[in-house]
């Protein structure tokens, strides 16, 4: 039988775990536990109990009710037929306001579900964002999973808020849909001169494409020194010999400089929570600082130049 | 049966479930290779047109050219002095006029029944009659066709255009367009962006608004959008307002065959500098189609009976495919109105039209 350490894809079947005990004012946890074959290749095979709670039920609630704001107003707009409902559901969406309605606040039937939805939408991450802070709080964790959800939540309120707000218009936020809120990518790209010039966007991008760097470089460390005992990251650090230093020699050996095991989940929270944030801003800037970007990036001389293969081409209707 | 069964069903199950989901995605996400790139631009800019092989031999099929019919003397005597009620062809010899007659049925009404041919406009046996709508149709356009070949050469160039750039054998052009109704019924309740977010072909399939062609190949809607310097305070083009020139672009882009980079260089759509020549020809396209769909077939409403007129009772207009399906020259620019020197404006016309074209 082969050597079996901790990082194994044996599934041990036992009694379920119900969990920790919880400070006498939390609810009860709900749900019997199940175990699952397939999701155990992925993660942990057993399934709840889950812990709900108050802020758990009222955000829930909240976003199924912008869900459903969603999605009643695409099954209109496609005469409440179901079959085109789900032929065409990618292609759907709730709109925002039209420009005309600036910042007022439109009928239902022209942007007032679209602010309705944002609305209970945005309440319900507020909630779950609560939630996070209370379960961890209530397990005795920091409160980093609380802080990177708040940066995501942060590049959804730019999106979606502040920066209308700052545009003096509800028609420069997303809409709600799949293929819309993508076509809306692009056409915001286009009308303020290419977000590609944009050195927030391209933060952004570094830090996000960084990430998976991160994320695979640290991944395969760790399972490549899982044969000793590598799971154990943080009591490993400072004994020689182990899985630990090894992993950390190998970095050093390979480019001169290696993270320990502390500051590696330090690096990947930061590159995490700064995808956003710095996203967030570059959104924020774009037609409220620079209307155009890419002549923004001229005009600061960063943009490459390219000979002009065909000759001057003059706009015709300068002529 | 014993559990196991069942975990080793359920398993299979399921990863086959997610094969199938996976090779879905990837069938329907990507094209197959299989295509031709042809270098536009300075390297690195991605300005290149790129083609579909598997589609060229449709693509080809469709934009073949018919045989020319043998030429016509010009000299003799005039068309208007011979028949009765020649009101545009009358300059050209009775040989060249009986000539373009024959063309245009072959062009238009190919078929040998009795109701197409030469009297799908002429009533039989009175060539002279105005009974029938397409003789007044017919008339007009080719006095657009004079227009076309005269005024808009900065668009047409000396390829030109004749009836069969558009017609290819049909009494109606295979691509036309006119206004559709709203995508669904209007609601005082609900919100059902009625003018948007249906996969048609003039947009790629996309989201954006899908009648491009009334605000911009009908009216004159600013198609400029961009600001023209990175910091500008009243530039107010709204998103949306993109979208639809991003949809009208799409067009553009889906009639001629090509991608964005055949006439912009991507990184800056709206700077002139950086396009190629071939923006300079399709701007003046849509000087050319405005005036096509405003002067020549809007006119028309109240001769075309209601089967030749769209759902809102509009006229079927003309847009970029109508002459381009799909190739970037239509008929690969095959010259053809050199063959048929019938279909230029008549001298006198020629000198009129010599002004600057109506931009």
């Amino acid at each position: 039988m082969e050597y079996q350490f901790l990082f194994t894809r044996i599934q041990p079947h036992g009694p379920s775990y119900p969990g920790v005990p919880l400070p006498a004012d939390n609810d009860a946890r709900i749900g019997k536990p199940l175990h699952s074959r397939l999701l155990g290749l992925f993660a942990d095979a057993q399934i709840g109990p889950l812990y709900l709670g108050t802020l758990g039920s009222l955000s829930l609630l909240c976003g199924f009710i912008a869900i459903e704001i969603i999605g009643l107003n695409m099954l209109a707009s496609v005469n409440w037929d179901p079959v085109q409902f789900i032929r065409l559901l990618p292609w759907l969406a709730l709109e925002p306001p039209g420009p005309q309605w600036g910042l007022r606040i439109p009928p239902l039937n022209e942007g007032g579900w679209w602010l309705a939805a944002g609305f209970f939408l945005t309440l319900s991450l507020f909630l779950w964002a609560a939630r996070v802070w209370r379960r961890a709080d209530q397990l005795g964790l920091g409160q980093h999973t609380f802080w990177a959800f708040l940066a995501a939540i942060w590049l959804y309120l730019v999106l979606g808020f502040l920066r209308p707000l700052w545009m003096g218009s509800w028609s420069e936020a997303v809409p709600f849909g799949i293929f819309p809120h993508l076509d809306w990518t692009a056409a915001f790209s286009i009308r303020y001169g290419n977000l590609f010039y944009n050195p927030f966007h391209a933060l952004s991008i570094v830090f996000l494409y960084g990430s998976t760097l991160l994320f695979a470089m640290h991944g395969a460390t760790i399972l490549a020194v899982a044969r000793f005992g590598g799971e154990r990251e943080v009591d490993q650090a400072i004994d020689r010999g182990t899985a630990m230093e090894r992993a950390g020699l190998f970095w050093r050996w390979t480019m001169g400089f290696n993270a320990t095991s502390e500051s590696i989940h330090r690096w990947a929270w930061w590159f995490a929570v700064l995808t956003p944030l710095t996203g967030g801003i570059g959104i924020l800037l774009t037609g409220t600082i620079v209307d155009n970007w890419y002549l923004w990036a001229i005009e600061k001389r960063f943009a490459p130049e390219y000979p002009q293969v065909w000759g001057p081409i003059l706009d015709p209707a300068a002529r | 049966m014993k559990p196991e069964f069942y975990r080793t069903f359920g398993f299979l199950f399921w990863t086959g479930v997610a094969a199938i989901a996976t090779a879905a995605f990837l069938v329907v996400t990507f094209e197959r290779p299989g295509t031709t790139e042809v270098q536009m631009g300075f390297r690195g800019t991605a300005m290149e047109v790129v083609y579909n092989n598997r589609n060229l031999d449709r693509i080809q099929a469709r934009n073949i050219v018919p045989a020319a019919i043998e030429p016509a003397d010009p000299e003799g005597p005039r068309a208007s002095e011979v028949f009765e009620n020649v009101q545009v062809l009358g300059h050209l010899s009775v040989e060249q006029f009986n000539r373009i007659m024959q063309a245009m049925s072959e062009w238009i009404y190919p078929n040998e029944n009795p109701a197409e041919s030469c009297n799908g406009c002429h009533v039989p046996g009175n060539f002279a009659a105005e009974d029938i709508y397409t003789k007044h149709v017919a008339r007009r356009m080719l006095q657009m066709v004079h227009t076309i070949n005269s005024s808009f050469a900065n668009h047409v160039q000396n390829t030109g255009v004749t009836c069969y750039t558009c017609h290819r054998g049909q009494a109606v052009p295979a691509a036309v367009w006119s206004q559709a109704p709203s995508n669904a019924p209007a609601s005082r309740m609900w919100q059902v962006a009625g003018e948007q977010n249906r996969p048609v072909a003039a947009t790629g399939y996309a989201t954006l608004p899908s009648d491009p062609f009334t605000p911009y190949l009908l009216r004159d809607e600013p198609i400029r959008h961009q600001s023209e310097t990175a910091r500008e305070r009243n530039n107010n083009a709204s998103i949306i307002q993109t979208e639809w020139i991003y949809g009208l672009m799409m067009h553009m882009s889906t009639s001629l065959g090509v991608n964005c980079t055949f006439c912009h260089n991507s990184r800056s759509f709206a700077s002139w500098e950086t396009s190629t020549p071939q923006r300079v020809t399709a701007w003046h396209g849509i000087r050319m189609v405005r005036a096509i769909n405003n002067d020549y077939i809007e006119p028309l409403r109240e001769r075309f009976p209601p089967h030749r007129l769209g759902p809102l009772g509009d006229t079927l207009k003309v847009n970029c495919t109508t002459c381009h399906q799909g190739v970037y020259r239509p008929l690969y620019g095959a010259p053809m109105l050199s063959d048929y020197p019938e279909l230029n404006p008549p001298p006198r016309r020629a000198e009129a039209a010599s002004q600057p074209a109506r931009n």
